[in-house]
């Protein structure tokens, strides 16, 4: 059905201390669409999207099984460089978390990260993700001063500029917008609709409307496990199993 | 009924009231009564000449507190240099690095090396220390040494106060949003790039905190230092000079000596000294402190 896989995940099983998080998990993620997680609070979807850029790795007490496949390659296979796999991706997280220097610095991070300094090269990249965020507007003036002092809509736009200024492959979104009011909320789902074409976006979602208006599928998580996966439309209107009927009901009426 | 619960409220913010008003009033009471047992000393002779002689011969009533008060800034500036550095790492191991297991089993042991009875320090100190540095290290530098010096209270502050500013620092950084970190992972930066570009930086109030509270806990420290710096009334010139810290010049001589006119007010311009020196560093920290947290929000 799905011609192409960006991120494929293989019998994928999460244990954090004594808890099973994860149970088994099969998904393939398909490239330059936007896919939602959906699901109930605690379901594990958070957990699902971190184990795709191995975030997790950094939590107390966590076991992974099971493989997941980013352009064919396994990023939990013992050798995989996790700074590399890292950087094919970037994450917009549930709030926005500005890096502590100015605006500037906070897009250039990445860069600088892997190793470009050339201040005419990141002048122009830096712009460039300002407007592709459509920020650079608003903060074309003050781009030296710190980026906390940002309103927590820019802030949030700021971040997804950090994220894009590594040219990734893949964008990460955690419930991106349940921090920010409608307009700025609105702002950021008119940007990954703008972004669909030229990234590979999996966003995780409480937000029903939300998933329907930006995403193109739908996986929904219910206690660990994938109970279905979808065109939109599908999962949403005409859901096959159960569960996900009674999840959507209140969408539906 | 309503009456009777806002009379309670009233009286207990009174109760409070008070008893803040009682605490703080302790140190003004102390500085008062230090000051006031200083006058006759500070009559007899000038602030300039107590300060900056370094002729100290109670018996002649010249009292230079100018040796002191070197003893007392190298051993603390060796302490803090020796500290800072190994204590930052630490921390930074055990919060960022370290497996959850590895910093359950080592910050218990931590916590236990702060609540270990400063003279036990001094114990180990003169065992240890004092003869490591006069047959081993001083050597190599000087040609004769008894190994009491600035260096071994340097050295022996520094393992005190080292657990105090680990578990502070590790309670910054615990602070430090994990959000922070992913942001900076996120975008492919190693541990170390994380820690250097982002956890410090985000820390940096803290860092200074933390250096401060342990700055003025080494000024104050006495008995493990006076057991291991040679208590020589002398301006000290290397690391192997002995000094004699102004703690110790009070806890050594307090309660003897006092036929001699004069030397319990000297003892307690002492005293006011230190007071003094730490209050105003803590007032200056503070500033710093303010400064830089107008200047990161």
């Amino acid at each position: 059905m799905i011609l192409q896989p960006h991120i494929s995940i293989q019998n994928l099983n999460v244990h954090i201390g004594e808890n099973h998080i994860l149970k088994n998990i099969n998904l393939d993620i398909p490239d330059k669409k936007v896919t939602s997680l959906i699901g109930p609070s605690g379901c594990g979807k958070t957990t699902l999207l971190k184990t795709m850029n191995r975030l997790l790795d950094n939590q107390t007490d966590v076991r992974v099984g099971g493989k997941v496949l980013v352009d064919g390659e396994n990023i939990y296979d013992p050798k995989a460089e996790v700074t590399h796999i890292r950087k094919k991706m970037g994450l917009l997280s549930q709030r926005p978390f500005p890096l502590p220097m100015n605006i500037y610095d906070n897009v250039a991070y990445g860069q600088r990260i892997h190793g470009n300094y050339s201040k005419a090269a990141l002048d122009v990249i830096v712009e460039k993700n300002l407007r592709d965020v459509n920020l650079w507007d608003e903060v074309k003036d003050r781009l030296k001063s710190p980026a906390t002092r940002l309103s927590i809509g820019q802030q949030q736009r700021l971040c997804l500029a950090r994220g894009l200024a590594i040219e990734p492959e893949i964008i990460l979104g955690d419930e991106p917008t349940s921090a920010l009011d409608p307009i700025s909320t609105q702002a950021i789902e008119e940007l990954f609709l703008q972004l669909k074409d030229k990234y590979t976006i999996v966003l995780v979602t409480h937000i029903l409307r939300q998933a329907r208006r930006v995403s193109d599928y739908i996986g929904f998580v219910y206690m660990g496990e994938i109970i279905e996966f979808g065109p939109t439309e599908e999962v949403l209107l005409n859901p096959k199993e159960k569960l996900t009927k009674d999840y959507v009901k209140g969408f539906m009426s | 009924m309503m009456n009777i619960r806002l009379l309670k409220d009233s009286i207990f913010s009174k109760v409070f009231f008070t008893l803040t008003i009682l605490s703080i009033s302790t140190v003004v009471l102390l500085g008062l009564g230090l000051y006031y047992k200083s006058i006759p000393i500070l009559d007899s002779s000038s602030l300039s000449k107590l300060l900056f002689s370094s002729e100290w011969k109670p018996f002649k009533e010249a009292f230079g507190f100018y040796p002191f008060i070197m003893g007392t800034l190298w051993v603390t500036v060796i302490s803090i240099v020796i500290a800072l550095p190994l204590s930052l790492l630490t921390a930074i191991y055990l919060s960022e690095y370290a497996h959850f297991r590895v910093r359950k089993l080592v910050l218990p042991l931590i916590e236990l090396l702060s609540g270990i009875p400063p003279v036990l320090f001094g114990v180990w100190g003169v065992l240890v220390i004092v003869p490591l540095i006069q047959d081993y290290i001083a050597p190599h530098f000087v040609e004769f040494t008894t190994g009491y010096s600035v260096l071994a209270g340097g050295v022996v502050l520094a393992i005190m106060i080292f657990p105090l500013i680990i578990s502070i620092l590790i309670e910054v950084f615990d602070n430090v949003p994990q959000e922070l970190r992913d942001a900076s992972l996120s975008v492919g930066a190693t541990q170390w790039q994380t820690v250097k570009k982002v956890l410090l930086r985000k820390s940096v109030a803290g860092i200074i905190a933390a250096t401060v509270l342990a700055i003025s806990r080494a000024f104050g420290e006495t008995i493990a230092v006076l057991m291991v710096c040679g208590n020589l009334a002398q301006i000290p010139h290397s690391l192997f000079d002995s000094g004699y810290p102004l703690p110790a010049l009070i806890a050594n001589n307090y309660g003897e000596m006092m036929s001699i006119p004069m030397y319990d007010s000297a003892l307690m311009f002492a005293a006011l000294l230190l007071f003094v020196i730490i209050f105003l560093f803590n007032a200056i920290s503070r500033i710093i402190l303010f400064r830089i947290e107008k200047s990161t929000t």
